[in-house]
């Protein structure tokens, strides 16, 4: 059963699998933790990132490909939800239509930009995707009548969903089982959904061309498949899968704004977890999605405990400012596009495998 | 405008043979056009020398990019941390020589902004150095790890600026006697833009020169048409190209300057906006082609500027409908040079 779940694409290493059967495991009792709200908050956002990174890994690990609108169909996800609850009421239809009509706008504009930009030369998929990302993070601003601008949008989510829908009258373990604990854990399922439902496609046939593109465009090409559909078809269904992370985000959050969704910032976090992660390996996606939520929400705390101990001290206080975070993290990502490419997950899987042939090379 | 011709079959004779009208009658048509929706000649005016004026920054941006796009097919996304330290360099050489800025006198003010150019410029071409030495040679003909690379130094970079001069928005004043705006017929230009129409076109004109008249640029010029050629003909194109990437480093710091006196504001994703029109230029105006980006970041930035005129909330998205338009019309740029 397991074979079929991922796919026969498993872990490969042992550390790996320890840390994502760790990480489901305190995902899955994130509820049962002391004051529960905050630590669900981290593990939803975990999930959630962790599907939006591996749905770039689709493009940049298994294709090649490098898009910065990625996040701008995450985007179109969240603001398609949280318009259509604004308008239509905190309904289920509204959530379905505003979904949709994101979904389609997703795909539309990912089969345009794919289609136009990798006709001439591939290379430029990365700067047109720049571009139109760009572009649509101005047009928000700029219709604020509809999407709020700056300030973003509040709206309401059905009563299912709210914490003030009681399930069951008493708790249990001692949580009370309300609305938020339910969107919590189908959020938690559906993130999990859509993972298999990645391994499933890299490991498809479908997969297995894109992975040769990624090695030799030539050679595919010569082989008889269509380079250009495949790229495109993946960049859509990308996304689609991006545009679903960015729904459940809006659903959770209850808001959305660009910090959130269509800053550039967000754009570059996604592209640092992936590469720190592991490229290629979807699992990479989790692991570095988890450790970057982790960092981002306990180690600035502990960096900003630090900031005092090296106070007056020239260069090291500025250095270790809370707020300078981003640049250690540029510094790890370069020191990683140099010495491990292959990122954590790529690191442990290789090591494994070598210890594994190891004994074998003995006879 | 006479690179379209291969390299060496050209002659010295005219400096207009051979010239590509079409892409010229385009820009033309597109300010006759606006001409013509607008209605009114002196909003026109106005409208289209501050085009000029944006279009010569994007293109003092581009030139360099697409010079080292085109030579070395390294694609450069850190470009713009070259603008942003370019434009911190001026804002700190303009507060340090505030007597200068601040005097009534065209020549002590000139002085001050030659000062910040020539300090922002060599900042930013030592910079560009160090951006070529650590990170950009070891990711040469890998195009994946050239743009996660250089994308991480410009994150480092950006971050190191706000580590010197701090997190908040810095003001920056034109100097004295460059503020203001002078009547031009009914319209009414100001003459900070009018400088840099003038420094841009200048600077045109000096790399056109550069390119198609010395031994250098017809180097530069076959490196871009057939690098291999070049160096199976024993010239060391590395060096070539260390020498274009540092030029075109020099060149962005240069364009931060003009930018950042033209926003007044400055913040550490300064670089950031320009190099995405940028990136559009380059990919309009033919990979390496120095007059295609020159036509290109005119047309972008007197189109936007039509744009944001009369319907200012599409002002951006009229840029990419222009690229589709285009690239549709010629696939590999307004003066295409290389066959790749």
């Amino acid at each position: 059963m397991l074979d079929a779940l991922l796919s026969r694409d498993f872990p490969r290493s042992r550390l790996v699998t320890a840390m994502l059967l760790v990480l489901v495991a305190a995902m899955l009792s994130a509820p049962l933790a002391v004051g529960g709200l905050p630590i669900m908050n981290v593990f939803v956002k975990i999930a959630i990132y962790a599907v939006l990174v591996a749905s770039f890994d689709l493009l940049l690990g298994y294709t090649g490909m490098i898009s910065f609108a990625h996040t701008m169909y995450y985007g179109i996800g969240a603001y398609g939800v949280a318009i259509a609850l604004r308008s239509m009421g905190a309904g289920w239809d509204a959530i379905a239509l505003g979904f949709v009509v994101a979904a389609v706008l997703c795909l539309v504009v990912a089969a345009a930009v794919g289609l136009f930009s990798m006709r001439t030369r591939t290379i430029f998929f990365a700067m047109i995707t720049l571009a139109v990302a760009n572009s649509f993070a101005v047009l928000v601003n700029q219709f604020y009548t509809v999407t709020g601008g700056h300030d973003g949008l509040i709206f309401q989510i059905p009563k299912m969903l709210k914490p003030a829908f009681v399930i069951l009258p008493r708790s249990v373990l001692g949580v009370p089982v309300n609305g938020t604990v339910l969107t919590y854990y189908a959020i938690v399922v559906m993130c999990g959904l859509l993972f298999v439902l990645m391994l499933r496609l890299v490991n498809s046939p479908f997969g297995r061309v894109l992975q040769a593109i990624r090695e030799n465009e030539f050679r595919a090409e010569a082989l008889g498949y269509n380079v250009l559909r495949h790229r495109v078809v993946i960049s859509c269904i990308a996304a689609v899968i991006a545009c679903m992370a960015g729904a459940m985000n809006a659903i959770w959050l209850r808001f959305v704004g660009p910090e959130v969704t269509f800053d550039l910032q967000v754009m570059l976090d996604v592209l640092l977890v992936v590469v720190i992660g592991g490229m290629g390996t979807l699992y990479g996606a989790v692991v570095g999605a988890g450790l970057f939520v982790m960092a981002e929400t306990y180690l600035q705390g502990a960096i900003a405990s630090a900031a005092p101990w090296v106070e007056g001290i020239p260069v090291l206080s500025v250095v270790v400012h809370p707020d300078r975070w981003i640049f250690w993290l540029g510094v790890l990502f370069v020191l990683s596009v140099y010495y491990f490419p292959e990122g954590i997950v790529g690191r442990l899987r290789n090591s494994a495998v070598n210890r594994r042939k190891q004994p074998a090379s003995h006879h | 405008m006479t690179d379209t011709n291969l390299p060496g079959t050209e002659g010295r004779a005219g400096l207009l043979a051979g010239v590509d009208w079409a892409p010229l009658a385009v820009v033309a048509a597109a300010a006759v056009l606006a001409l013509a929706l607008i209605g009114s000649p002196s909003v026109w005016l106005t409208l289209t020398v501050a085009g000029l004026a944006m279009g010569m920054m994007i293109f003092i941006v581009a030139s360099g990019l697409t010079l080292v796009f085109g030579l070395m097919d390294v694609l450069n996304f850190g470009h713009g941390a070259f603008v942003t330290v370019g434009a911190y360099l001026a804002f700190t050489i303009l507060a340090v020589t505030t007597d200068l800025v601040m005097a009534d006198s065209l020549a002590q003010n000139l002085a001050a902004l030659l000062m910040a150019v020539c300090v922002a410029a060599a900042g930013a071409a030592a910079l560009g150095f160090l951006f070529e030495r650590i990170i950009v040679r070891r990711v040469y003909g890998d195009h994946l790890k050239q743009i996660l690379i250089t994308m991480g130094g410009m994150i480092i970079v950006e971050q190191v600026v706000m580590m010197i001069w701090g997190p908040q928005e810095q003001l920056v004043q034109l100097p004295e006697t460059l503020r203001g705006a002078v009547p031009l017929g009914d319209a009414i230009v100001e003459k900070y833009r009018l400088l840099v129409v003038v420094f841009g076109a200048v600077l045109f004109v000096l790399m056109h020169l550069s390119l198609t008249h010395t031994r250098l640029g017809l180097l530069i010029r076959a490196g871009v048409e057939d690098p291999e050629m070049i160096q199976a003909l024993g010239y060391r194109i590395r060096r070539l190209f260390v020498g274009l990437f540092v030029a075109g480093s020099a060149l962005a710091g240069f364009g931060g300057v003009m930018w950042v006196l033209y926003r007044g504001t400055l913040t550490a994703d300064i670089g950031g906006e320009l190099m995405i029109l940028a990136f559009i230029v380059v990919i309009m105006g033919g990979l390496g082609s120095i007059s295609g980006c020159f036509i290109s970041a005119i047309l972008v930035a007197m189109v936007a500027n039509y744009v944001a005129y009369l319907v200012p909330e599409v002002a951006m998205t009229s840029t990419i409908v222009l690229l589709v338009a285009v690239i549709s019309w010629r696939p590999r740029g307004l003066f295409p040079l290389t066959r790749r």
